[in-house]
């Protein structure tokens, strides 16, 4: 359409100018034909009277007739197939030939390089799909394209945050995180994993890390490479080697995280996640629906240190627990109750220290099961139900806090969440290394090992045969003293430059 | 003089704000969905109850029943929509009783329920049973004569409508019945410029089983995780061993060039999930078979999965009410090498627009044949296609004893009597 009119004010302004100029050069050919010589007079006289005759010519039509005769001659031969071009001579022709409509129903309708398919024109009665034996059409490099992969995991992306927009959550809150930690072999396992889970939740998170024993860089290093918007505290006593001491411990770390949020009117759902436990994605949105306080069933992985060296007997499979702690409902789907966790069969083989081989148990109602909306820490908010002690005047009598029930008058208003109670969505374990071990500052082994010793298994091939068997012999003795310094060292490439295992702690 | 005019500025503008929040936002459903408006307007949810009245002619139970009884496979299959169209005139409020009242006769012959063992209608006495039918209608009443046919409709559900042949080249040589030449068509199919689509005839989609799908239903917040899905043959090796003859090559086509790209669930392999995956895809390829409609269209819209038509010149059901530019992606068969670099390079926006016009119930339900009958289903769109065609135009009503039709055309093997 544009096009068009842009040609026909090319046309007005040409069929303007068009018998100026000519009328100039016919007078100018005439003068100069007169004064040249013959020859040269009869081609600039040839050349005169095409120009004349076309100039003529683009007056009656009332376009630039030569433009159009050019593109006719010049362009490529496959006029049909390409459709831009095709469209192109369609605007030009603007009175012989009819156009086509627009590029009809037929094709797809958003701007790109691809060429429309060829439109049937309106004076073909017969179509132009044809009966009968087609090609195959592969394309030659017929594999996919990295480029159109990004952008289809791009609208992938769009069409699932729209749905999300639609179908879920409405009006997300954002979650506080609360963890308990501290500085030990196992930490970075733990952290790591739970730093992986927070950064997957599709709302704003904020991790609250309170660290036993002070803030320590093991900790900060962790945090810093997390990727969550994080708040370090630190907590005055150190972790405890027993594991009763510890519960008590984290639930005292717990408190003083809730404080913090108190102090700092903190707003969102309040997630106690250990660092330990496993988390799944469900979880985050199923703790979107909680309106002041909510308890989910919990999976308790309480596994011994070794692996199970006796089958289980039928019977002592019926009196093992059902290993979930949570809520439990009546016929009517209110809270009725809780499931929590039967510690008889364990009793014996409980461990005692943190690092023992034996099964660790929880206590009856694990913090982790639970999610407050941080309005019942404040001091005063709105609509702050009556059922909720003030914080303040949890453990002021160094009381014992066994579970976040203790935060309440009445427990009755608990929300159960997961269909109440029926789906399990995080799962609750305590794994930690032998109290006395140790692990290098930060995973980071620097300089490196003092003794360099090959592989058991595929012989050095440039190695003589007596060192390697002494090397072989050097390793097992390594293997029962656990790192620490030995005065033989064959290997060639050893240094003595100390020891390269750090004492942590 | 001036606090007049902006009185009325102000109410002027009151009145643009009031108009787009009725226009633009269905109420019940925000801006989840949109309205649809096709060439024929917002014509989805018309009730045709009132604007038409349809005789239904009395044939001997061998047309309709004996058929069903010989075979009940034939309420299964795509090509049902004969069967329950019938069913729903019988008890719908447009039919009436009194031929003399009646705007459009209605003949129920079921032409598609001659099934093979593996369930594939055969066409070859459908011609004779059509005849068969017509004959008597026109010597027992008199209002075929009246028009030679031009105020009756039939539904042909086959796979090239009244031609009655399953391959296309002989389809297009015997042409649509010589006595349907004045009759309105009902029919599956459609393709533009073909022999076998009769001009103003109308499209429908193909039968798929309504509580077969919603039974598949997932609950609206499964993320879409699949770009693009397709489940069907691409090689017919039984009845086009050579290859190029199915599908004029498109499917093949799309197999060759994306059958390692990630982007492409596409197989043979039929799973068990079938209904739940389309919910899980936002593109459904629907290309062509041995002819150019599926009942894949019809599932891609239940479940909200955008349709790639790769279809060329082919004629969608219900088309001028339904605007299927918007709510498709139409591929020429020639560009089929180049789907993946067309579907990625769709805008998002357009995307997301065209899910909303699926998300519409009105348009699910116009897709479906549901038993009883659902306002606004394909049933009610078919008559509300019949209805937009009244009034009839003086010139189809002939003079007593003019004839238009030629009673002895086509093959010979039509003339015997079924």
């Amino acid at each position: 359409m544009k096009l068009s009119l842009l040609q026909t004010n090319n046309n007005r302004r040409g069929a303007g100018y068009r018998p100026a100029a000519a009328g100039a050069e016919v007078g100018g050919g005439g003068g100069g034909v007169g004064a040249e010589g013959s020859l040269k007079s009869s081609m600039s006289a040839f050349w005169l009277l095409l120009h004349g005759l076309c100039c003529v010519i683009s007056l009656v039509l009332g376009f630039r007739f030569s433009r159009l005769v050019f593109f006719l001659l010049f362009s490529p031969a496959n006029l049909h197939p390409s459709a831009p071009v095709f469209r192109a001579i369609a605007t030009r022709t603007t009175k012989t030939t009819t156009t086509t409509t627009t590029t009809a129903t037929l094709t797809v309708s958003f701007p790109s390089s691809h060429p429309p398919p060829v439109v049937s024109n309106a004076t073909a009665s017969q179509s132009h799909v044809v009966v009968g034996r087609h090609g195959i059409r592969i394309r030659p490099w017929p594999h996919p394209d990295p480029a159109e992969v990004l952008r289809a995991h791009r609208i992938i992306e769009r069409v699932q945050s729209e749905q999300r927009l639609l179908y879920g959550v409405q009006n997300p809150r954002p979650v506080l995180v609360v963890t308990p930690t501290y500085a030990r072999t196992f930490q970075a396992l733990h952290l790591t994993g739970l730093a992986h889970t927070l950064r997957l939740v599709p709302y704003p998170v904020t991790w609250i890390v309170v660290e036993a024993g002070g803030l320590s860089n093991e900790t900060a290093a962790l945090l810093s490479r997390s990727r969550v918007q994080f708040l370090h505290i630190p907590f005055v006593e150190s972790m405890p080697a027993e594991w009763s001491d510890r519960h008590l411990t984290e639930a005292r770390m717990r408190l003083r995280a809730l404080r913090v949020i108190r102090e700092r009117r903190m707003d969102g759902l309040v997630v106690f996640a250990d660092d330990s436990n496993m988390h799944s994605m469900e979880l985050f949105d199923e703790i979107q629906k909680v309106k002041w306080m909510g308890a989910a069933s919990v999976g308790i992985l309480a596994h011994s240190g070794k692996p199970n060296d006796r089958q289980l007997s039928e019977e002592e499979k019926q009196n093992f627990p059902v290993p979930v702690q949570g809520p439990a409902c009546n016929s009517s789907g209110q809270l009725a109750g809780w499931h929590t966790f039967n510690s008889l069969p364990y009793a014996e083989k409980s461990a005692t220290l943190v690092g023992d081989g034996a099964t660790v148990l929880p206590r009856k109602l694990e913090w982790a099961g639970f999610v407050l909306n941080s309005r019942l820490l404040w001091k005063e908010a709105e609509g702050k139900p009556e059922w909720v002690r003030d914080l303040d005047a949890v453990g002021e009598n160094g009381e014992e806090i066994e579970s976040p029930l203790v935060l309440l008058k009445d427990a009755s208003f608990v929300e159960p969440l997961g269909n109440c109670g029926k789906k399990v969505m995080l799962w609750w374990l305590r794994v930690e290394a032998r109290a006395d071990s140790k692990f290098p500052s930060g995973w980071i082994i620097d300089p490196p090992l003092e003794i360099i010793v090959p592989a058991k298994r595929t012989p050095w091939p440039d190695m003589p045969t007596d060192i390697q068997s002494e090397l072989e012999n050097t390793k097992q003795e390594h293997e029962e003293r656990r790192f620490s310094r030995t005065s033989r060292s064959r290997s060639r490439s050893s240094r003595r430059k100390g020891d390269t295992q750090r004492q942590d702690k | 003089m001036g606090m007049e005019k902006g009185m009325w500025v102000f109410a002027l503008l009151l009145c643009c704000f009031v108009y787009d929040g009725i226009v633009a936002e269905d109420p019940e459903h925000g801006h989840r969905t949109e309205r649809i408006s096709g060439s024929a307007g917002d014509v989805l949810e018309d009730n045709p109850v009132g604007r038409l009245k349809v005789f239904v002619y009395e044939l001997p139970s061998k047309y309709n029943k004996k058929i069903i009884q010989k075979d009940s496979r034939c309420l299964n299959h795509m090509f049902a929509a004969e069967i329950f169209m019938h069913r729903f005139l019988l008890s719908s409020p447009v039919r009436t009783l009194n031929p003399e009242e009646a705007d459009w006769f209605y003949t129920p012959v079921y032409t598609t329920c001659d099934l093979t063992s593996a369930g594939l209608p055969l066409p070859f006495k459908s011609p004779r049973m059509m005849r068969s039918a017509i004959q008597l209608i026109a010597s027992k009443w008199p209002y075929w004569n009246r028009t030679e046919g031009a105020d009756h409709f039939f539904v042909v559900p086959h796979d090239f409508g009244a031609c009655f042949h399953y391959q296309e080249e002989k389809a297009i040589e015997r042409g649509i019945l010589p006595l349907l030449q004045r009759a309105t068509l009902v029919q599956t199919f459609g393709q533009r410029n073909h022999v076998c689509l009769k001009e103003d005839s109308i499209t429908i989609p193909p039968y798929a089983p309504p509580q077969k799908m919603h039974a598949h239903l997932v609950p609206p917040d499964t993320l879409r995780s699949i770009f693009v899905y397709f489940r069907g043959l691409f090689y017919d090796v039984d009845n086009d061993p050579e290859g190029g003859y199915y599908a004029r090559g498109a499917r093949a086509s799309v197999w060759e060039n994306f059958k390692d790209n990630p982007l492409f669930d596409i197989s043979t392999v039929h799973p068990t999930t079938y209904y739940e995956d389309m919910q899980r895809a936002i593109f459904c390829l629907c290309p062509l078979g041995w002819a150019p409609w599926s009942p894949r269209l019809v599932e891609a819209v239940v479940f909200g999965c955008i349709p790639v038509i790769i279809a060329d010149d082919i004629v969608l059901p219900f088309a001028d009410a339904i605007p299927w530019e918007d709510i498709g992606v139409f591929v020429a068969e020639v560009d089929v090498p180049n789907l993946d670099a067309i579907l990625t390079s769709i805008p998002p926006d357009v995307i997301l627009r065209k899910q909303r016009l699926l998300a519409n119930p009105s348009m699910k339900q116009a897709m479906l044949f549901p038993q009883p009958a659902k306002p606004g289903d394909a049933f009610h769109q078919i008559l509300n296609g019949l209805a937009r065609k009244l009034p009839h135009d003086k010139s189809l009503y002939l003079e007593p004893g003019q004839k238009v039709l030629n009673w002895t055309a086509g093959p010979v093997g039509d003339l015997k009597p079924w």
